[in-house]
């Protein structure tokens, strides 16, 4: 019912109130959904230590960091008073600088996340050499299709084609680059997203004439 | 067969070398940067200005170079600068952008909570969020950050929603972000939008130029490029000392450089290896 008023919504400013109101419950259930998730996580994971399943150690270690933070934050550790009303202790913003969830976020989760997200590197690197080998026709364009865009991301292709007279310029490698997104891989994408927005509309009038009923859990 | 390691080693050394040694590449703003910076540049000072800054630390690195010259840019300009993100673990970004850019660069400016920014926090919804932030900012947003009441905000009066912002500048890591942005929020209402995205969402973006939107921030270089626009424009911010994503392009270089000379390495060992086979 509520896919059907947010469709129609769209074609009538008459029903805009009830579908803001259904954004509205959206938006709070996507608040709740949080509750959910971390009482989902913490059963998971109390019952892999209790059970003591294989990997049960790391179970334990994202319980204790899931329990620290939740901690942290409900009971705002360490936040400084606000500003308006300094006679309080523990007035300011749980996440304000000094509180425990801001020392947690700056010096633990920064940089393991950041740790992780580094490591790419190395393993771009790698894979680039293994697995980028020009085997095909294929192969060969996406080959030199990566190399063009390195060179322009890095700011090496800007000298090594000044050189070319400005009747080449089309040559250039940034002139290249924007070739190759906004030509080919734009038409590549939109076919992408055109293609997708079909399927997801068709998904759509399924559930909302009843025809699938995937999402409730049944096998029609 | 190049061992893994030696692989990891060289690029250990390609990053390393250069931020110990500052290497910076000399950046000219492409078309595509040089058009987001005029963008901002002409609005009238004191225009409304969302920046969600949808990302969070592991894209850390890559991102916040461009949160941090729009931030300036804004701040430069006296736009008015309403700061919300639709991540979890951005809000303390958010947080820490407003005390060293805005409270701490421009302290002389005394740029005014609730008068000249606000910063909004976190909201979870992902597209509904987006899609009520475009009609009913205050509805979503019933506080700011600190708790302070958005319908008394003056920053906010007058401003229903992000449909009667003059522009959107979001900067995104993945999902929600800038797609969602576009499809949900600024195509319907004709809002301007800028995103500043990881390299690898870029693609995915390029077909909503330049209609639907106005400009793309890619990576690293799409930051740095603006800064070199921000620096030509306002010279105290021309020194690469000043600008995390110049100076992040000396590392981006050699490492670039070694991925092609592996990539064609890699390649020659293929060439000689078919042609032994041959033979």
């Amino acid at each position: 019912m509520v896919g059907t008023v947010m469709l129609a919504a769209l074609f009538s400013p008459k029903l805009s109130p009830i579908s803001n109101l259904a954004e509205t419950w959206f938006n709070i259930l996507a608040a709740v959904a949080f509750l959910l998730g971390g009482t989902s996580l913490f059963v998971h994971h109390v019952r892999k230590v209790n059970q003591q399943e294989a990997g049960w150690g790391f179970s334990l270690v994202t319980l204790v960091a899931f329990l620290l933070t939740l901690l942290a934050g409900l009971l705002k550790w360490g936040s400084p008073p606000a500003e308006q009303t300094p006679e309080y202790a523990w007035s300011g913003s749980y996440q304000a600088e000094g509180s425990v969830l801001w020392w947690l976020y700056t010096y633990t989760m920064q940089p393991i996340t950041a740790s992780m997200f580094a490591l790419l590197a190395f393993y771009v690197a790698s894979a680039a050499f293994r697995a980028f080998r020009a085997k095909s026709l294929e192969a060969g364009i996406l080959l030199v299709t990566a190399i063009i865009i390195l060179l322009d991301r890095s700011g090496d292709g800007t000298w090594l084609t000044a050189g070319l007279p400005p009747a080449a310029s089309g040559l250039t490698i940034s002139s290249l680059t924007v070739t190759i997104m906004g030509t080919f891989n734009t038409a590549g994408q939109r076919a992408i997203i055109i293609g997708i927005a079909l399927g997801v509309a068709a998904t759509s009038l399924r559930i909302l004439l009843g025809l699938d009923r995937s999402y409730l859990g049944s096998d029609d | 067969m190049l061992d893994r390691r030696v692989i990891f080693l060289l690029m250990l050394l390609a990053v390393s070398i250069p931020l110990l040694t500052n290497a910076t590449v000399t950046i000219q703003p492409s078309p595509l940067v040089q058009r987001v910076f005029d963008l901002v540049e002409e609005l009238p000072s004191g225009s409304r200005v969302i920046l969600s800054f949808d990302y969070d630390p592991a894209s850390e690195a890559e991102l916040s170079p461009m949160a941090t010259a729009f931030l300036r840019h804004c701040a430069l300009k006296r736009h008015r600068m309403i700061l919300m993100t639709l991540w979890p673990t951005g809000s303390l970004l958010v947080e820490r952008n407003v005390t060293k850019i805005l409270q701490g660069e421009f302290q002389a400016a005394e740029l005014k909570s609730g008068v000249d920014y606000v910063n909004l926090g976190f909201r979870p919804g992902n597209e509904v969020a987006i899609k009520t932030v475009a009609t009913d900012l205050k509805g979503l947003f019933t506080t700011d950050a600190e708790g302070n009441s958005t319908a008394t905000l003056p920053i906010l009066t007058d401003l229903a929603g992000a449909k009667d912002a003059d522009l959107i500048l979001n900067v995104s890591a993945g999902f929600p972000g800038g797609r969602e942005w576009i499809q949900y929020a600024t195509t319907t209402h004709r809002i301007p939008i800028v995103v500043g995205c990881t390299g690898v969402q870029a693609p995915q973006l390029y077909p909503y130029l330049p209609d639907q939107l106005r400009g793309i921030l890619a990576a690293i270089k799409g930051a740095a490029e603006y800064e070199s626009a921000l620096g030509a424009k306002y010279p105290q911010y021309a020194p690469a000392s000043q600008n995390a994503g110049i100076r992040r392009m000396g590392p981006q270089l050699y490492a670039h450089r070694l991925m092609i000379a592996l990539i064609v390495l890699g390649n020659l060992g293929l060439l000689f290896s078919k042609r032994s086979r041959r033979s």
